[in-house]
């Protein structure tokens, strides 16, 4: 079969990225593959495991469940987009801090996941935050460290938040 | 694995996605979420000669509310429905099963038609149109026709979808007053399928006895079970229900079968229990409409 290809614009991260890629083409492939962000992983490739987790338009959404072709002329920020003029985001100096990655596979998953989840909900219980990880897996925390970087991220951003308004 | 080839088709309006699908026939599938279909095509479960991507089709991701039930077009996502306060405020099971489906995540991008279609038996959506009475609307380049959840579930990820046609809306209804609902289940992780799982329906007539009380068992049979347990719950007040027939009534309903999650006894004591949790839960629920 001659597969045909389809022209894709994407703004990957605020920056206008363009591509050429079959329908099949899964948006965590072209990611990595076609524009050559290979921060977004890739796990199960059937949804489950949540690593390849980035924000669509804003929200969380499984790259490797999107194709790149659905999305075209849609935001997409990975988790090379977090971090801002070269600082690590609250939610990636919690997780430094807590030691809440090992190997780190999954953590760009958990990272676009948490931001997305800490935005929507600033000041998370214990069983809204374990909720809103429950959908990624990590095979070697267990967990709880994970949940440690959360409330901490969410501490940071409250801080950062008074400190801006303080100093506005 | 990576999906096999296909022809995209990413069309622009509804009669265009029709004539798409009506061309390529028993080889057509149609792709809105695509959290169920694209595990299968990376799994290579399926391999459909064109997919018609509806993402594009506009009018179809409408979720209209009001006082008979609610409508919900092809591409509201399952996070749009569950935060709509005129779905929940209609009909409240909508909610309470959606905050059951899958992680978050999948949410945001999975729809509550595609759901239906998919019609996995242990999914919760399609207990929830059944167990309400609910509706599909298919609509074809012929026209339209909607199909009763009665009739639209035919087997294990098998629905009355024929090929050509695309499930633009479903509807479901909203109960009479003093209702109340409540869904419950077991997955062996947080976002898994359930090993069991049942939805409830009770109404109370004027003196809050149980008039009327309905239940949906998923992962107990090929298509959601509904059963009517008045006979066994009423007409009595919920406090005086002999709970433990209403659970011996349901087990006797379910005919489950057993895989490496769980034997079909223990789906079917899960069931029993569950039902007892859910019926209880829908009275209350309904007791506080009143209130």
């Amino acid at each position: 079969m001659n597969e045909t290809h389809h022209h894709v614009t994407l703004t990957v991260n605020g920056v206008v990225r363009e591509a050429t890629v079959p329908g099949r083409r899964l948006l965590s492939d072209c990611l990595r593959h076609d524009l050559g962000l290979t921060g977004t992983h890739v796990g199960c490739e059937h949804g489950v495991c949540g690593a390849c987790t980035v924000l669509l338009d804003g929200e969380p959404v499984r790259s490797c469940l999107t194709f790149a072709v659905t999305v075209d002329g849609q935001e997409i920020t990975t988790v090379e987009g977090l971090a801002r003029d070269g600082a690590l985001s609250p939610v990636q100096r919690a997780f430094t801090e807590c030691h809440a990655l090992q190997c780190g596979f999954c953590t760009p998953g958990f990272l676009c996941t948490v931001t997305a989840f800490l935005r929507d909900n600033p000041a998370p219980t214990e069983e809204e935050a374990l909720e809103a990880v429950a959908g990624n897996l990590c095979r070697c925390t267990g967990y709880q460290n994970i949940l440690k970087a959360v409330h901490r991220a969410a501490q940071m951003q409250a801080t950062q938040i008074q400190a801006e308004e303080g100093g506005a | 694995m990576k999906p096999p080839p296909f022809d995209y088709r990413r069309p622009a309006t509804l009669g265009e996605a029709l004539g798409l699908l009506a061309e390529a026939g028993s080889g057509g599938k149609v792709l809105a979420g695509g959290q169920s279909l694209i595990p299968l095509l990376n799994m290579r479960l399926a391999a459909p000669a064109r997919v018609v991507d509806v993402n594009r089709v506009p009018g179809l991701d409408g979720i209209e509310a009001g006082p008979s039930g609610v409508r919900v077009g092809a591409l509201a996502r399952h996070a749009a429905v569950e935060r709509s306060p005129g779905a929940a405020a209609a009909q409240p099971l909508l909610r309470q099963a959606l905050r059951l489906v899958a992680h978050p995540v999948i949410r945001n991008r999975g729809t509550v038609v595609g759901s239906l279609v998919h019609a996995d038996p242990a999914a919760e959506m399609p207990a929830v149109l059944a167990l309400l009475g609910g509706s599909v609307r298919l609509a074809s380049r012929g026209g339209e026709r909607e199909v009763p959840a009665a009739a639209f579930f035919t087997g294990p990820m098998e629905s009355a979808v024929r090929p050509g046609e695309l499930a633009v809306s479903a509807f479901f209804p909203a109960l009479p007053a003093r209702s109340g609902t409540a869904f419950h289940e077991v997955a062996r992780r947080h976002g898994d399928y359930a090993v069991a799982g049942v939805a409830a329906a009770v109404t109370l007539d004027e003196d809050l006895r149980i008039a009327a009380a309905r239940v949906a068992c998923v992962s107990v049979g090929p298509v959601p079970v509904v059963a009517d347990v008045t006979a066994a719950c009423g007409p009595r007040p919920a406090a005086s229900v002999a709970w433990d027939a209403v659970a011996a009534a349901v087990r006797d309903l379910v005919e489950p079968e057993g895989d490496i999650h769980a034997t079909a006894d223990y789906r079917r004591h899960l069931t029993g229990v569950l039902a007892v949790r859910a019926l209880r839960d829908a009275a209350s629920a309904a007791h506080g409409e009143e209130s």
